[in-house]
């Protein structure tokens, strides 16, 4: 549960600027970015996601590495991935 | 030497091995602990330990949130599932854990309503969703989680939501690592630091061990590489005889955290007096408990419950492991009794536990572990 896993921003919610759709290995669904209020991810941007929400920004190198090394864990990244595909923040 | 998993850069390892090998004093012997369970994972399933010289050990360290809640908190969390219109959340992770009449299944199939959720913020949706049922979170996870319970709660307390409460088990890392500093049981020479959970406290935390300890830190990626790389670092900080902290996975970890997710810990929640950790017993101020303000958000203080402490079961030992004193296949009933399928302590559980990452993958490699492990007791 301890996973990080990249996400790349695609839409900020207008209404919920705290919000935002990223795309997970093909999963596309809605994350909490009030972390990074600081700074805020914009679409283009990838972010390492715990839980639903955003922790950091990464660049697209890193996540790419990340995505590649997450892939080598088998089961446990599948868990996450699966969890996520359940997942309905708002 | 075989390897369990070649990875796509095996030969920029073994470059890296050779160097950490050079700086090897002959006969003397190196222990690292990696805190984080996410890096013990990656180790056993890259057999990183195989391009490592047979002085320097790899402990694992107390880093899987999972692994150090007490038997006595699962049972908690299931007499608040058993009160009337209750539904209790908690991660995938958490199912499994035995407590002392089952676990959270076990539980379920006697009635209670126990799910598992991805994020905290899933459970706040489905407080919303039946308003005429009371949510509880089962929060767990060191400070890389705690973030996210507290923004939950502040977004509940924003919509003005009754019926969603947490049950608080966020525990603090820097206590554990003091603890085990402070044990007479290990001896270390060094620390992998936590990757993950330095994106939120940052890398100044660990300042006090290199200053009052003397042992070196390095914050590390999670890559088999990263690993690699920090044990370099770690070694060439013993041969120039420094003790500092140092970033190695900066690509991710900001020197000061994150200001924003300690700010929402800092409004929601306060350090618990103490808190028992499995295996290392009361640690105090290693727990946050949820603030009075947040009193109503407080499953605590919601609910009564029996708080009572259980003790671990007797041919378990987590609680040695979890120290880094024990090996996962030095207990009595690793891989026998206690397999990921029937896990009777809480490290065979989730994939970041030393036991499980250790039936999963090093198991293969276990022969010339035990021969250097036999080695090192004579």
């Amino acid at each position: 549960m301890c996973l990080g896993i990249p996400g790349e921003v695609i839409d900020v919610d207008k209404e919920r600027p705290d919000l935002a759709k990223v795309a997970v290995s093909g999963v596309k669904r809605k994350i909490n970015i009030g972390l990074l209020a600081d700074d805020p991810p914009v679409p283009g941007d990838w972010v390492l996601i715990h839980v639903g929400f955003a922790l950091s920004k990464i660049d697209e190198a890193q996540a790419a590495a990340e995505l590649e090394f997450l892939a080598g864990l088998g089961e446990s990244y599948e868990g996450e991935l699966a969890a996520l595909r359940d997942s309905r923040i708002e | 030497m075989r390897f369990v998993d070649e990875f796509r850069d095996a030969d920029k390892a073994r470059a890296l091995s050779a160097k950490i090998t050079s700086l090897c004093i002959p006969g003397r012997h190196y222990k690292f602990m990696e805190v984080c369970g996410g890096h013990t994972h990656t180790i056993y399933k890259h057999g990183l330990e195989d391009y490592l010289p047979e002085n320097i050990q790899l402990v694992h360290g107390p880093g899987c949130p999972v692994c150090v809640i007490p038997m006595g908190r699962v049972d908690d969390a299931i007499h608040i599932a058993r009160q009337p219109d209750v539904l209790m959340t908690s991660f995938g992770d958490m199912m499994r854990v035995p407590g002392s009449g089952g676990n959270f299944f076990d539980s379920n199939a006697e009635g209670t309503n126990i799910r598992m959720v991805y994020s905290p913020l899933d459970s706040l949706k489905i407080a919303r969703q039946n308003p005429d049922t009371h949510v509880v979170f089962m929060a767990i996870g060191f400070e890389t989680t705690t973030p996210s319970t507290a923004m939950t709660v502040l977004r509940a307390a924003a919509e003005g939501i009754e019926n969603f409460s947490v049950f608080c088990n966020h525990v603090t890392i820097i206590p554990a690592i003091k603890a085990i500093l402070d044990s007479p049981d290990l001896r270390l020479d060094g620390f992998i630091g936590p990757g993950h959970v330095s994106t939120v406290i940052g890398c100044r935390p660990y300042e006090f061990i290199a200053r009052d300890y003397e042992k070196p830190v390095v914050v590390s990626g999670f890559e088999p590489l990263d690993i690699l790389q920090s044990i370099y670092q770690l070694m060439l900080q013993l041969a120039d005889d420094r003790c500092e902290v140092e970033n190695q996975y900066s690509r991710v970890v900001p020197w000061q955290g994150n200001p924003i997710a300690l700010n929402a810990i800092g409004e929601v929640m306060e350090l618990r007096p103490y808190f028992e950790w499995r295996g290392l017993g009361f640690i105090s101020h290693s727990a946050m408990r949820m603030k009075e303000k947040y009193s109503a958000f407080d499953a605590e203080q919601v609910f009564s419950m029996p708080g009572v402490r259980v003790a671990d079961p007797k041919a378990c030992q987590c609680g040695e492991v979890l120290k880094g004193v024990l090996k996962p296949w030095e207990c009595k009933v690793f891989g026998t009794a206690c397999t990921p399928e029937t896990p009777i302590g809480t490290c065979m559980v989730s994939p970041e536990g030393a036991c499980a990452a250790y039936y999963n993958f090093g198991r293969f490699n276990r022969t010339r572990v035990k021969e250097a492990s036999a080695h090192e007791h004579v």
